[in-house]
């Protein structure tokens, strides 16, 4: 069955008749160096298909990039009623651009504050520290985030904890009877990060707002509280 | 024929073996001399990390049989595998507890390597391939903790993008190039479960691979011994003379160690997951339920505990750069220190810094358990005040004692070893502040207190600080401001200082 076989597969190891040494390939170096230069054609054609194919892929990986802002848009998070002044309420909005197998990950929260009848600020759950969802607790007014300690106030600046920044912020606006918030990307330091406008307050954190404020006036802040320090003050 | 003699396996045998022709490989290999002293117990990780491989690639494919990597079905489906089918929780926890315990010994396997020098030359290319070895294994641990798609992997990922989004200019499209798109979502599982599932293992398998080969190419190792130093002429030679005067074959000499420790370590993991049963999942991965505090995996404790400690001002910085020196120490090691002693009676300065780092990551790992810089997010409504600290004491002191729970303050204060530990314990507060004292601090915060004032009406801060100012133990006076006699007796204090009468 197989006698034929153990013959063959030593063939190899012994001096070679093979094509190779025909008298035409050994003298006719041409003949060497076409098969050299093909080789080197074969690779040469390899790398550019390669490319060639290394494109669409690279493009289909990258696929998550959008110009800044293309994944927002402006989306209603239910009517003013449902917002009591002097409240901070937890509310949730379907995201924008979902998939249908993205199931409840497709939601977000976030915290709307109703500081009077026609001023909101919504900020974001996630903590400006690591992006925990931070909690609110009504009676000491204080947001609190569980993985590394950082705290809020109830105007959303920073109280304690490792935060460089207070919480980030959705940019709202009321139309008509419903609250309309702009959304679409988890709120992160990069694209939520912006220059502070002079003049600009503890709170008043959303850029829109701001601006909005320095055309009208140079406004003084409203009596921002008492921001807690890093200075020791114990002992 | 002679064939006719033979059994038929024996002629199916050699059918295979005249085509593969991997016979005589394995019998040398198996056969190479390995130094008789290499025989030994700590020689074993190296092989029960393979081992364990093989292991998790076997449990992996049989829980993909059922997983499904959905956002909206994964969490369902590690349901089904642990109510629903017959062993299916069994499955889970093996494959959790291999995890586990794959990194415990590839770690242990890396500290054994490193003590033993056989990072040196010719060596260094193994090293390296097990530093990425030793990476992918964590990335592994990693991925498959986002598997398990609960609110842990969820708020895990959230931190992953947090970290990501610090990076300069490129932050954004970085955090949605791993995301997948805008938030955490479908396509952040798929694209961790092709990694968890496709890259990281091939990958591995290949490099594991490499590894081995390398190891069978150069040989093993050689016990370290004082004084006998590595030099690049000089070592080829003296290691195959060793292995020609004092070695002995790998099979069977030296290889049942090996085989009798991947042994307890596959019992060891069967054990632990049959009596302490599988990981999770947690809650489902909701994003909208804020009622949580997500920790990551044991193995990734450390990093969570320093980024709790880093000071805000240079966290940016070193989350960047810390990882850029790690690895850069790691990757030059063999090439900086690749001759000379082996031995770790003559190396302090390697044994001193991974005894530093061993003890450095034990400590963050162990206050990682803990968190002791996170409030206790239910302590207000979970824990009691001690019997002892408010007995006695009158109505207002404890209303105050009402107010400490009412507004958190035991999220962060503890009191009588219950509480959060993000602030100071506060059973003997009125010892080292005065009344005056504690009530700025309440008011105004500071040295990382919020500040209460907007928080608290001025009879609750009276209340409030007529209890702290009960909180001194019963032998010791609550401390007391000297000046303050001075202003309400306008006079010098010459006698002792009274304290001021509480409202």
């Amino acid at each position: 069955m197989n006698s034929d076989f153990d013959h063959q597969h030593h063939e190899p190891n012994e001096p070679a008749q093979s094509p190779a040494s025909s008298p035409v390939a050994a003298t006719d170096s041409r003949v060497a160096d076409r098969r050299k230069f093909l080789f080197k054609l074969s690779i040469a054609i390899n790398a550019a298909i390669g490319l060639l194919i290394a494109t669409p892929v690279i493009r289909f990986l990258l696929g998550p990039l959008r110009p800044k802002g293309t994944y927002d848009s402006w989306i209603a998070l239910g009517k003013l009623a449902d917002y009591p002044e002097g409240s901070t309420l937890l509310a949730f909005f379907r995201n924008p651009t979902t998939n249908p197998w993205d199931g409840e990950t497709g939601n977000v929260a976030c915290y709307v504050r109703r500081q009077s009848n026609d001023s909101f600020t919504v900020f974001a759950v996630n903590c400006a520290h690591l992006g925990c969802p931070v909690r609110w607790f009504p009676q000491s007014q204080l947001f609190m985030c569980p993985c590394h300690g950082g705290a809020y106030y109830a105007d959303g600046s920073r109280a304690a904890g490792p935060p460089e920044r207070g919480l980030f912020t959705y940019a709202s606006r009321v139309d008509g009877d419903t609250l309309m918030i702009q959304a679409g990307s988890l709120p992160t330091l990069a694209n939520q990060a912006h220059l502070k406008s002079p003049g600009d307050c503890p709170g008043r954190s959303s850029a829109a707002n701001s601006n909005f404020q320095l055309v009208k006036e140079i406004a003084p802040c409203s009596k921002a509280p008492n921001t807690g320090t890093n200075e020791p003050t114990i002992g | 024929m002679q064939q006719s003699s033979k059994h038929w396996y024996e002629r199916t045998y050699d059918w295979i073996e005249s085509r593969v022709q991997l016979a005589d490989f394995v019998r040398e290999s198996s056969a190479h001399p390995v130094p008789s002293k290499t025989a030994s117990w700590w020689y074993v990780f190296g092989s029960a990390s393979f081992v364990l491989l093989l292991l998790q690639v076997v449990t992996g494919i049989l829980l993909a049989t059922i997983y499904v990597p959905s956002a909206g079905q994964a969490w369902n489906s590690l349901q089904v595998l642990n109510h629903q089918l017959p062993l299916g929780w069994f499955l889970r926890a093996m494959h959790g507890w291999g995890s586990n315990f794959m990194v415990a010994v590839v770690l242990i396997h890396m500290m054994q390597v490193f003590i033993f020098g056989a990072y040196k030359f010719p060596r260094e290319l193994t090293w390296l391939l097990g530093v990425c070895l030793l990476l992918m294994t964590l990335g592994m641990a990693f991925s498959g903790q986002i598997l398990r798609f609960d609110q842990d992997a969820y708020w895990g990922l959230g931190i992953g993008a947090s970290i990501t989004s610090r990076m300069p200019i490129i932050g954004d499209q970085a955090v949605h190039l791993m995301l997948g798109g805008p938030i955490i979502a479908g396509a952040t599982l798929s694209r961790f479960f092709a990694l968890h599932v496709f890259v990281l293992p091939a990958t591995m398998l290949a490099f594991a691979g490499l590894h081995v080969w390398l190891v069978l190419k150069l040989g093993i190792n050689e016990w370290p011994t004082p004084g006998r130093l590595v030099r690049r002429e000089t070592y080829l030679k003296e290691y195959h003379a060793l292995t020609k005067r004092d070695g002995i074959p790998f099979v069977p000499q030296a290889i049942w160690k090996d085989a009798m420790f991947a042994a307890a370590i596959i019992f060891a993991v069967a054990f632990c997951a049959a009596v302490f049963g599988p990981f999770g999942p947690t809650g489902t991965p909701d994003p909208t339920i804020t009622q949580t505090a997500p920790r990551p995996d044991f193995f990734f404790l450390w990093i969570y505990s320093a980024l709790a400690y880093l000071p805000p001002s240079v966290e940016t910085p070193l989350i960047f750069i810390a990882p850029v020196i790690g690895l850069g120490i790691l990757f030059g090691l063999p090439f900086v220190a690749g001759l000379g002693e082996k031995s770790w009676y003559r190396r302090p300065v390697g044994v001193l810094a991974l005894l530093v780092v061993a003890v450095g990551l034990a400590t963050l790992t162990h206050l990682g358990t803990y968190a002791p810089w996170s409030p206790h997010m239910t302590a207000w409504t979970a824990d009691e005040i001690p019997d002892h600290l408010v007995h006695g004491d009158t109505p207002l002191e404890r209303q105050g004692a009402l107010i400490f729970k009412a507004k958190q303050c035991h999220n962060c204060h503890s009191l009588g070893g219950l509480g959060g530990q993000r602030g100071p314990a506060l059973d003997s507060v009125a010892t080292h502040l005065t009344e005056d004292q504690i009530i700025r601090q309440v008011i105004q915060g500071g040295g990382n207190m919020p500040a209460y004032g907007a928080a608290l009406s001025p009879p609750e801060v009276t209340a409030l600080v007529a209890f702290l100012d009960t909180l001194h133990p019963p032998n010791q006076q609550p401390a007391t401001d000297a000046s303050r006699s001075i202003a309400e007796t306008d006079k010098p204090a010459f006698k002792e200082p009274v304290e001021s009468t509480k409202p």
